[in-house]
């Protein structure tokens, strides 16, 4: 059991198709008594920016660390661009680049340094080296920076170094481990832009995030994965829709009789008056159920002044699906009680 | 795209961690300033002081015939080359803790570069610098009036010059493997201090760095023979001194048979911790 597959059941145009780079088999995993890893099945698609959505202690390092062959894999099947984790571990290292959750730059060498010795880990030519850095260098905007010891960058610095000296082997696969962590908001989206890039640029990347606004503008499809399992798996759009719980806020002239035909809607849930106008929630596609509430109202002769429509958002998906906010963060406020109930 | 990767075989990845561990040794000016100081602080303050002692003691000695009666200080300068070697050696692989710890070790260990590599660049950037500071010591030793290659010829000196970094890369490279293989098994710096600390203290005191151990117990005395420390010490001996000798009143005699017995020694003792070490970085796991 490994949760539903939104993607499929919801939006049969956004069906992938492409060949799986990723492929995950039953991976489970065990420290001692503990199993932080429980039978995860999941692929990703050549090209995808695919998402490890949940809280810190959900399992998704101990995933990934097992993807990118940090830790040896106990049970399951892991195969990455066409290459056994258990049996060809050099071949899936030599697809694949990775950018660490910790910063892991030595703060003493110099922007340049850290390509050069990433270059020679991997027994890239020297010429290649060479040409690759400065490359990247431009692509991260770090030309600049070329001599300075990592230890004067600042924290966005740090990690456009990191995401280039992942890309220094023109991986198939790049891996990120919450790769905006501990960054301000401009940062953070500056750093979503640099991945989008390198995305368009071809390279498929996986990350893990507990943060959702991350999830949800970076990725084509997320996984929610708690407890060591995967709840569900869906592009950000099909799991907001999929709760079929989009809010509505309407004003008319009469708002009486405005609940009382809300009231005899099916679909309709959970009628509130607000000083001005009235909130509710559908329970099916609110985009799609709009102009038949519209049309009930005015046909019992009330004017309609003012409407508004919000789709959930990946807290309220993740909400749903977990029973709870997320752990540790609680970054994101919100609202009483919501999606739990149904 | 497309993971291409070059046709450079892989057997040169233990220079790439040796190019970053020499970065680093040249770039902590105090660091490296100071683990070149400190054997010639040694020479000066402790070799100079003991001498005066000593060479009043064994003034009253007086060896047989043809053989040299050599200074304190000069007996004592193999002690401090090899004194030295020993503390940088067991410190060498404290890099690996720190790397391990802040992470660095992550990228490398996700490397297609095999483990023993890593060992093997920290061992030969750990042998550089012991190489490095040996020559600083003679030269230092040399001023102050230790009586190294005295009555060699210039051939004969860059012989035993090389002689003796053979013994002190082979002996340095096999307490490397050791502080790489504890480092990379331990979890803090402190916890390696102290298995450090605990290993040097005897090392450095059942050997024949200081004094002869002809005189020591039994037991000391079998300590001493299957001490790396006391192999390496011989070899410098020979090399430096010559194959008789007499200090603090008592006879030196190496024969050549010794001194290779004494390299096979190191040579086994390097090979060993290599094999160790190998081991222990295959099983260690690091995320």
């Amino acid at each position: 059991m490994t949760g539903q597959d939104l993607s499929l059941t919801l939006l049969p145009q956004e069906t992938h198709m492409g060949d799986a780079i990723i492929e995950v088999r039953n991976l489970s995993h065990a420290y001692g008594d503990v199993l932080a890893v429980d039978t995860i099945r999941f692929s990703v698609d050549r090209g995808e920016i695919f998402a490890f959505l949940g809280p810190n202690g959900a399992g998704k390092s101990t995933v990934i660390n097992v993807l990118i062959t940090l830790l040896a894999i106990q049970a399951g099947e892991v195969r990455i661009a066409g290459h056994d984790v258990r049996t060809a571990p050099d071949m899936v290292r030599r697809s694949i680049g990775i950018v660490f959750q910790e910063v892991t730059l030595d703060r003493d060498m110099t922007v340049w340094e850290i390509l050069e010795f990433h270059g020679r880990l991997y027994n890239l030519p020297r010429q290649e080296r060479r040409r690759r850095i400065d490359e990247l260098l431009g692509l991260v905007e770090l030309e600049e920076k070329r001599d300075a010891r990592t230890k004067e960058l600042s924290g966005g610095m740090k990690r456009r170094l990191e995401i280039a000296r992942g890309l220094m082997t023109r991986p198939q696969v790049l891996f990120l481990d919450e790769p905006t962590i501990g960054l301000d908001p401009q940062t953070r989206i500056r750093m979503w832009e640099y991945l989008r890039e390198v995305n368009r640029a071809g390279t498929t990347i996986f990350l893990t995030t507990h943060y959702m606004d991350e999830a949800d503008h970076l990725s084509n499809r997320i996984s929610i994965i708690d407890h060591g399992r995967i709840i569900v798996t869906g592009t950000p759009l099909a799991l907001k829709n999929g709760l079929g719980e989009d809010v509505m806020y309407v004003e008319t002239s009469d708002t009486a009789g405005t609940e009382d035909v809300l009231g005899s809607l099916a679909y309709v849930r959970d009628v509130r008056q607000k000083r001005n106008g009235t909130v509710f929630t559908v329970t099916e596609d609110g985009t799609r159920v709009l102009p038949a509430i519209m049309d009930a109202i005015r046909s019992r002769g009330i004017a309609v002044t003012a409407v508004n429509l919000k789709k959930p958002s990946m807290d309220d998906v993740f909400v749903h699906y977990t029973g709870r906010d997320l752990r540790d963060e609680g970054a994101q406020k919100w609202g009483a009680g919501r999606g739990r109930s149904r | 795209m497309g993971g291409r990767t070059g046709a450079i075989p892989m057997n040169v990845g233990f220079a790439t961690v040796y190019w970053r561990d020499m970065l680093r040794f040249f770039r902590f000016k105090t660091l490296l300033v100071s683990s070149l100081v400190q054997p010639a602080l040694w020479m000066a303050f402790f070799g100079v002081a003991m001498s005066s002692n000593f060479d009043r003691l064994s003034a009253r000695f007086t060896p047989g015939a043809g053989i040299e009666q050599i200074g304190y200080l000069t007996f004592m300068g193999a002690g401090v080359i090899a004194m030295t070697t020993l503390f940088t050696s067991l410190f060498g692989g404290v890099v690996i803790l720190f790397d391990k710890n802040w992470g660095l070790m992550r990228e490398i260990f996700a490397s297609p570069l095999p483990r023993t590599h890593i060992v093997l660049g920290i061992g030969l950037s750990g042998v550089t610098k012991a190489w490095i500071q040996s020559i600083i010591i003679m030269v230092f030793g040399l001023i102050l009036g230790v009586r190294f290659f005295s009555g060699y010829t210039g051939v004969e000196t860059a012989i035993a010059v090389l002689g003796i970094l053979a013994f002190v890369g082979t002996f340095a490279l096999g307490f490397l493997f050791l502080s790489a293989t504890i480092a990379v098994s331990m979890e803090s710096p402190e916890g390696l201090q102290g298995i450090i600390t605990l290993l040097t203290l005897p090392i450095f005191f059942t050997s024949n760095a200081l004094y002869p151990t002809t005189a020591f117990p039994p037991f000391l005395q079998a300590l001493a023979v299957a001490n790396p420390l006391t192999h390496l010490i011989n070899g410098i001996r020979y090399f430096a001194i010559g194959s008789s000798f007499s200090a603090i009143g008592i006879e030196f005699v190496y024969t050549p048979q010794i001194i290779l017995a004494s390299y096979l020694v190191l040579l086994g003792f390097c090979v060993g911790m290599f094999l160790l070490s190998r081991w222990a970085f295959n099983r260690a796991v690091v995320t």
